[in-house]
């Protein structure tokens, strides 16, 4: 048994995060402000990169790694809090042609329920992130994965005002059913490997976030002192890392059970990380906000955009309340 | 960024020769549980000494005993992985407890191992192997607790002698122990870390006297230890004079590595059995289960517990590579002592008004829910407070600047 990365396994982590230093500086990022969210050119280094096709055999034209190894991928990319449609276009590569390649920007959301609603009889509507920059989108429910045309959606859609900057969204009335792609077997895989993405993506947020923390810590200055020193901050800080770890043994655990279900159940392994990622990012980002004090309350300061982006994926994939109800099946 | 071959996925599965291991333990536990009886009250210690000595008898003669000691010492020299497995083994089969060969066994005996003379080895591991000599631990004192590098227990030497005197706390077992890992201030002018050693102490010496402590949960789990003029022959000095605090560091963070596993499976099997009262306690007519917010509860608690095994699995395979406990013992231990308190708070919630009572609640369950809440206490001071815990995290892992 051996429960660490590989030399491989860092050295594809340090090669993201490279990516991530170099093309998706959060200047950048910002740059995105107020627009579709993503950009077209950026979009296809990651394609370049193998992030879409990373699971996709060689002889498809993928990478050939594992789910184990886009944890640690998809990681690095909420640390770097990069924007965009990402797991749904991991999902759709190798279904829709040209997500591997990053040409298709597909994005991906779960069908409402008819049960679900206000009571006065309208069936709640759907919100998709990245809509306006969106070459397809997919629906996902309990029968399969379907296919429905993106364009007309936009046209009829509203844009409310967006809780992440980073993640625009648009409020769909009524979603049609659309043409399925694929069966509800592959619809349930869809929906574990899309839980163990996001929560690897808010592990990435929450360690992003209490990297900042720490950083400002270090070198905010009060009472004379770094505030780091003081244990009231140093703590909260520590605590941070704590959740992190918590997290990281959980996303990658899921990522290995998706890979190999003798390691563990997979479904049981993604709720597992849902529930820890959930809790990571949101607390973590809070925290993060708070070391800041009044400045973490600015636009200007990348905290909030950590804590937005933990909330947004939070929506994602069932809730933490769902994967605990999930959770008590198992005990 | 594309490697050449696919690289192998991170590996959670045992290799055939663990899991051999860990088929012939099964085997053998399975055979020699049914022989062991029942734990004696925590109260009486005689009997506790016999029992835990007894069973540590048994794993000895079953090449078990000093799991991860190193073979030339009489240990097994087994990896990391294989201790996990032993420690979950004996676990889920609710074998016997290490009990009073603690200290011996997990941090005497390594330390031993790593800093001892030949005489000091040949005379001890042995013995402490075979359960024959339980050992204790004089490290705290009521002025050094958190800040441990500040004790004041002063030893001078006298010939061939150490004249001890001072005062020791929180020493579990030393109402039943044979010798005492004692760390003495041998210079007092030195800074605080460079004038400590550390001595073997025969629990049968003039001048020392030993006081249960009283627990808040009653019982007397830990001792204060006063030393009077004790002499402690110069010949069980173990490392360098004025080492003592490096020699007492070597194995210092075993204890956050390993010695609270079994209480991850212990407590997951715990979490079961509430899931079952939740089930039966009916409230209004409606089981408790068909409470979501109870429900949900058992979910996030079952999910902690599945979470700490990952995590335990990850501190496993970084000590195994780089032969150290880090940091991830500090964030298990804070985790878990947090999981503990949550579920105990969820055992008070199904039960309600009998948690007045330590025993006796109503047939529902065997298990200890009343004294694991009031125990669960100890899980964010022993071994290092939450807040040391958390001291080191954020200077060791995160490199904040220290208080002082």
């Amino acid at each position: 048994m051996d429960f660490d990365l590989s030399s491989d396994q860092e050295a594809l982590r340090d090669g993201v995060r490279a990516l991530c230093e170099g093309r998706f500086t959060i200047e950048f990022i910002r740059t995105l402000i107020d627009g579709v969210g993503v950009d077209r050119g950026r979009w296809r280094e990651l394609a370049d990169t193998g992030v879409f096709s990373l699971v996709l055999p060689e002889s498809a034209g993928g990478v050939g790694l594992g789910y184990a190894d886009a944890a640690v991928v998809f990681e690095e990319l909420g640390r770097a809090l990069v924007p965009g449609p990402l797991v749904g276009t991991f999902l759709a590569a190798g279904v829709l042609d040209g997500a591997a390649t990053g040409e298709t920007i597909v994005g991906l959301v779960e069908r409402p329920r008819a049960d679900d609603g206000f009571g006065d009889g309208r069936t709640q509507a759907a919100y998709v992130e990245y809509l306006g920059a969106l070459d397809a989108l997919l629906v996902i429910d309990d029968d399969g994965v379907w296919q429905v045309d993106a364009a007309a959606l936009l046209a009829e859609a509203r844009q409310p005002k967006p809780l992440d900057p980073l993640t625009p969204v648009w409020r769909v009335e009524n979603l049609p059913q659309g043409t399925r792609v694929a069966d509800a077997a592959a619809a349930q895989r869809w929906r574990e490997v899309g839980a163990t993405l996001t929560s690897a993506l808010q592990l990435g947020v929450a360690t992003g976030a209490c990297d900042l923390a720490t950083e400002y810590a270090k070198s905010r200055m009060q009472f004379g002192k770094p505030i780091g020193q003081f244990q009231a901050v140093k703590h909260m800080c520590a605590d941070m890392v704590t959740r992190n770890e918590v997290c990281r043994a959980a996303v990658y655990w899921a990522g290995c059970a998706l890979d190999d279900p003798e390691v563990g159940d997979p479904a049981r392994a993604a709720s597992v990380a849902r529930i820890q990622a959930d809790h990571a990012s949101s607390e973590n980002g809070k925290d993060c906000v708070q070391v800041h004090g009044g400045m973490g309350y600015t636009w200007e300061v990348d905290a909030h955009l950590f804590l937005k982006r933990g909330w947004v994926l939070a929506t994602q994939f069932g809730s933490a309340d769902e994967h605990a109800e999930r959770m008590a099946t198992y005990v | 960024m594309t490697p050449a071959v696919a690289s192998p996925p991170v590996d959670l599965l045992y290799t055939d020769a663990e899991l051999s291991f860990r088929d012939e333990l099964r085997e053998w536990l399975h055979d020699v549980l049914p022989s062991v009886g029942q734990q004696p009250d925590t109260s009486d210690f005689a009997a506790k000494r016999e029992f835990d000595t007894a069973w540590q008898r048994t794993l000895y003669d079953a090449g078990y005993a000093g799991i991860n000691w190193p073979r030339e010492f009489g240990g097994r020299g087994a990896t990391p992985t294989e201790q996990l497995i032993f420690i979950e083994e004996s676990e889920r089969a609710r074998a016997p407890y290490v009990g009073c060969n603690f200290v011996g066994l997990l941090h005497a005996g390594p330390t031993l191992i790593m800093e001892a003379t030949d005489e000091q080895r040949a005379l001890h591991l042995p013995a402490i192997l075979k359960g024959e000599h339980p050992w204790c631990q004089g490290f705290s004192e009521p002025g050094a607790g958190s800040d441990l590098a500040s004790l004041a227990t002063r030893a001078y030497r006298d010939g061939d002698y150490y004249v001890v005197s001072g005062q020791k706390i929180w020493t579990s077992y030393a109402q039943i122990a044979d010798y005492c890992e004692l760390l003495v201030r041998t210079n007092v002018e030195a800074p605080k870390h460079r004038g400590i050693s550390w001595l073997i102490m025969p629990m049968d010496l003039p001048g020392l006297e030993v006081r249960p402590i009283r627990t808040a949960h009653g019982d007397s789990e830990f001792s204060e230890m006063f030393l009077d003029e004790v002499r402690i022959p110069v010949a069980n000095l173990v490392g360098a004079e004025n080492d003592g605090w490096r020699v007492a560091m070597v194995t210092f963070s075993f204890e956050r590595g390993t010695a609270f596993i079994s209480d991850v499976i212990s407590s997951a099997q715990d979490l079961r059995d509430l899931a079952g009262i939740a089930k039966k306690v009916l409230r209004k007519g409606a089981s408790a289960w068909e409470d979501a917010e109870i429900r949900r509860e058992i979910g996030r608690l079952q999910a902690d517990y599945d979470a700490m095994w990952a995590l335990t699995k990850r501190n496993v395979s970084q000590a195994q590579r780089t032969g150290m406990v880090g940091p991830g013992g500090s964030v298990f231990k804070l985790f878990l002592a947090d999981v503990q308190k949550r579920s105990s708070t969820l055992a008070y919630k199904l039960l309600g008004r009998m948690t007045m009572a330590y025993s006796d609640l109503g047939g529902m369950t065997e298990i200890d829910f009343v004294g694991d809440r009031v125990y669960t206490l100890t899980l964010s001071i022993a071994a290092g407070t939450s807040q040391i815990q958390r001291n080191i995290i954020g200077e060791r892992v995160l490199g904040l600047p220290k208080e002082r």
